[in-house]
């Protein structure tokens, strides 16, 4: 008995070894980053945040430029799970009341009342990336008025609903992060495999291209760029020269290592293989060389997408950036630019949580997956 | 050592070229001469300037020349000393900047100083006890340092004293020693209000730093060299100050390098933020402004202070690793 067990358990030990030894390389990376829990746990709050940037609609309250004067400065709501002893999802409204001396709002909670809170209810109408209309919403209280209002995390100075305009805004950062890691990743490929794979005086002047890039600081030439930027652009133009300029100091990084990879691959049997055996030199680059290290590319590019983010805010937050009307977690955190807006309503800060847990996962995700890139270490 | 100085100090007036040239094309990059943008704004506040002045002003900085001469006319001034007046301020660049100097060079280097006291201890303690609970806590922590940006930082913390403590921790002097000369009290004074912001700036390197000293010292524990060490009876805690921290300190000694520069510019964002008197600030409103030889001069600046920093990680590696410089020679 004892030893038919050990057997089959040997024998189990041989299947894994023997798949261990047929999978192929990206099922090497999923078994290994799948034991680093952390970065699991990334991976799923990233996909969350995915989520609301593809539908940032259906999570938000109400119209994010929707503005109301009588609604400016209202503290967030938290949301209570009883009533009355009974389960019931809900939230207190919140009472106006203007400070006669300070003529100040004054807002406190409207204690006799409730208001039960909806899910997948309807609320205001939004299209779909431009295919369809819907009005459905992830949550929501029924008939918002000025006597019931609902703002999750309060509202900004001209009365617009924060929570709504943090899904919006998370749509812009994360899109504007994926977008420039995109842009240096086309120039580190393009730019550092011409580098490393024909070497010789394009080596050398791509070589001292990235030297004098990196000595750059790069904040003041940011600010200095961005700051050129045309006022009377529109949105989307600024949105596109702002990635621009970020990928443009951004890809040297990349464009390093992927010069490394090919000046060492370079030399490999299974190259000059395939070179023997007659393979075009882009079937050389794009067939054998490059998936030896897309795993690499992709474990570098997964940390280069949080500091993207946090430039943008950084610029945005100065008002160099994308600027209103557009919605960024830089433009919203624009509002708390000082102390006496912090001061008044401290609420303001909570878009930079959404940037620091953001910015975490990332970190953690780059950290799980360039620990898994290199399955056979 | 010596031949290697020079060869990296020959590098210095071709680099500063390059970057001349970089600040010169930023300068350029608005649309329109910045001359015509300040007149318009003149106009649109009521004042106007006379032709002559503008006259004066157009030839001084040749912008009827084309593009190159432009530039040769802008360095040949700067070399010979003269950085020009600065129209939002109405006063010589030299004065505006020489002002801010020491303050900012104050700022970056106290910083620098706090990062590599609190970084090395952490990384060594972190690399000693790996997998204990201060590891983890501080894994935790540097996570955290590298996500927050370090404006977050500031408005919590100046939110945190104005709450709590009733305080508004902005500036770097008290009211009354703003303008007061310097004196020692002014001086008390100034590192009453620098602490602050040297922390928060300090944070995010502080992360970083650590992380990079624990993986170096992690990676010099495992050598064999410690057993040996260990067996001749050396005690644990001299025995990890003497070879491996030393070993470990030097891939450290090349962050400087660009670590530096990335104190100047990252504290442009703190600095506005806390209002200090420092060089940042001022390149935010020279950029908004559009008063563009400001701007490029200060931008100017930050390239020197990258370049040196490269130049001061390059030769104190040099100096600790005697591998380098005789690859080198």
């Amino acid at each position: 008995m004892t030893s038919q067990t050990t057997l089959s358990s040997e024998a189990r030990e041989n299947v894994k070894d023997e798949a261990f030894d047929v999978a192929p390389n990206w099922k090497l990376v999923w078994w290994r980053f799948k034991k680093h829990r952390l970065a699991l746990v990334s991976a799923f709050v990233l996909f969350g945040i995915i989520l609301i940037a593809l539908f940032p609609d259906f999570f938000s309250i109400q119209d994010p430029n929707k503005s109301s004067a009588r609604e400016s400065f209202m503290p967030p709501q938290g949301i209570s799970f009883f009533h009355d002893g009974s389960f019931q999802v809900h939230v207190k409204p919140l009472k106006g009341k203007r400070n006669p001396t300070t003529l100040k709002m004054e807002w406190g909670v409207d204690k006799k009342r409730i208001l039960p809170l909806r899910f997948f209810t309807s609320g205001y109408e939004y299209e779909v990336f431009g295919l369809f209309k819907t009005d459905l919403h992830l949550f929501g209280i029924e008939k918002p008025s000025a006597r019931n209002s609902f703002h999750l995390l309060g509202t900004d100075r001209l009365g617009r609903d924060q929570w709504s305009r943090l899904m919006h805004g998370t749509r812009v950062s994360l899109s504007i992060g994926l977008v420039a890691v995109g842009l240096s990743i086309f120039l580190g490929i393009l730019l550092g495999g011409i580098s490393g794979y024909y070497g010789g005086w394009p080596d050398l002047v791509i070589q001292r291209l990235i030297e004098i890039l990196q000595s750059l600081p790069p904040i003041p030439i940011w600010m200095a760029l961005t700051a050129a930027l045309p006022r009377d652009w529109t949105v989307e133009q600024t949105y596109f020269a702002i990635t621009l300029i970020l990928s443009l100091l951004g890809w040297t990084t990349l464009g390093r290592e992927v010069r490394g990879r090919f000046l060492s691959l370079r030399e490999e049997d299974f190259v000059m293989a395939a070179k023997l055996s007659g393979c075009s030199q882009s079937r050389i680059i794009f067939r054998h060389m490059l998936p030896t290290f897309t795993s690499h590319i992709i474990a570098t590019s997964t940390l280069a997408i949080p500091v993207m983010i946090i430039n943008e805010t950084f610029l945005s937050f100065l008002g160099l950036g994308l600027r209103p009307p557009a919605i960024s977690w830089g433009v919203l955190l624009q509002e708390a630019q000082n102390l006496q807006s912090i001061a008044l309503a401290p609420w303001l800060l909570l878009p930079g949580l959404a940037v620091i847990f953001t910015v975490l996962a990332l970190n953690i995700l780059g950290d799980g997956l360039r620990d898994a890139a290199d399955p056979y270490s | 050592m010596l031949i290697y100085i020079i060869k990296r100090l020959l590098l210095l007036p071709f680099l500063l070229l390059i970057f001349s040239v970089i600040a010169f094309l930023l300068i350029q990059a608005p649309p329109g001469d910045f001359l015509t943008s300040y007149i318009a704004e003149l106009a649109a506040s009521g004042s106007s300037m006379e032709r002559a002045q503008i006259d004066a002003l157009r030839a001084l900085y040749g912008l009827d020349q084309p593009m190159y001469l432009q530039y040769f006319k802008w360095m040949g001034r700067i070399l010979t000393g003269d950085l020009g007046v600065s129209l939002d301020w109405q006063r010589p660049i030299s004065e505006l900047i020489g002002e801010r100097m020491g303050l900012t060079l104050a700022l970056g280097l106290g910083t620098f100083v706090f990062t590599w006291l609190i970084a090395i201890p952490i990384g060594i303690f972190s690399a000693t006890r790996k997998y204990s609970f201060f590891d983890y806590f501080f894994t935790v922590f540097n996570y955290f340092g590298v996500a927050t940006p370090t404006f977050m930082t500031a408005l919590v913390l100046m939110w945190i004293a104005f709450k709590y403590y009733g305080v508004s921790v902005t500036g770097l002097f008290s009211a009354e020693y703003i303008d007061a000369p310097w004196s020692w009290d002014r001086v008390v004074d100034l590192l009453q209000h620098l602490w602050l912001p040297v922390v928060i700036l300090g944070l995010d390197g502080t992360a970083r730093l650590a992380r990079v000293m624990r993986a170096n010292l992690l990676d010099e524990l495992k050598k064999p060299y410690m057993e040996m060490a260990r067996a001749k009876g050396l005690s644990e805690w001299r025995l990890v100050m003497k070879y491996p921290v030393r070993l470990a300190l030097n891939p450290l000694v090349s962050t400087i390098g660009w670590y530096l520069p990335l104190i100047f510019s990252g504290s442009v964002i703190v600095a506005t933020v806390m209002n200090l008197p420092t060089i940042g600030p001022m390149l935010l409103r020279a950029l908004i402004s559009q008063d563009m030889f400001l701007a490029g001069t200060i931008i100017l600046f930050y390239m020197m202070l990258a370049v040196v920093g490269t130049l001061i990680s390059d030769i104190l590696l040099a100096w600790l690793d005697p591998r380098i410089r005789l690859d080198e020679e």
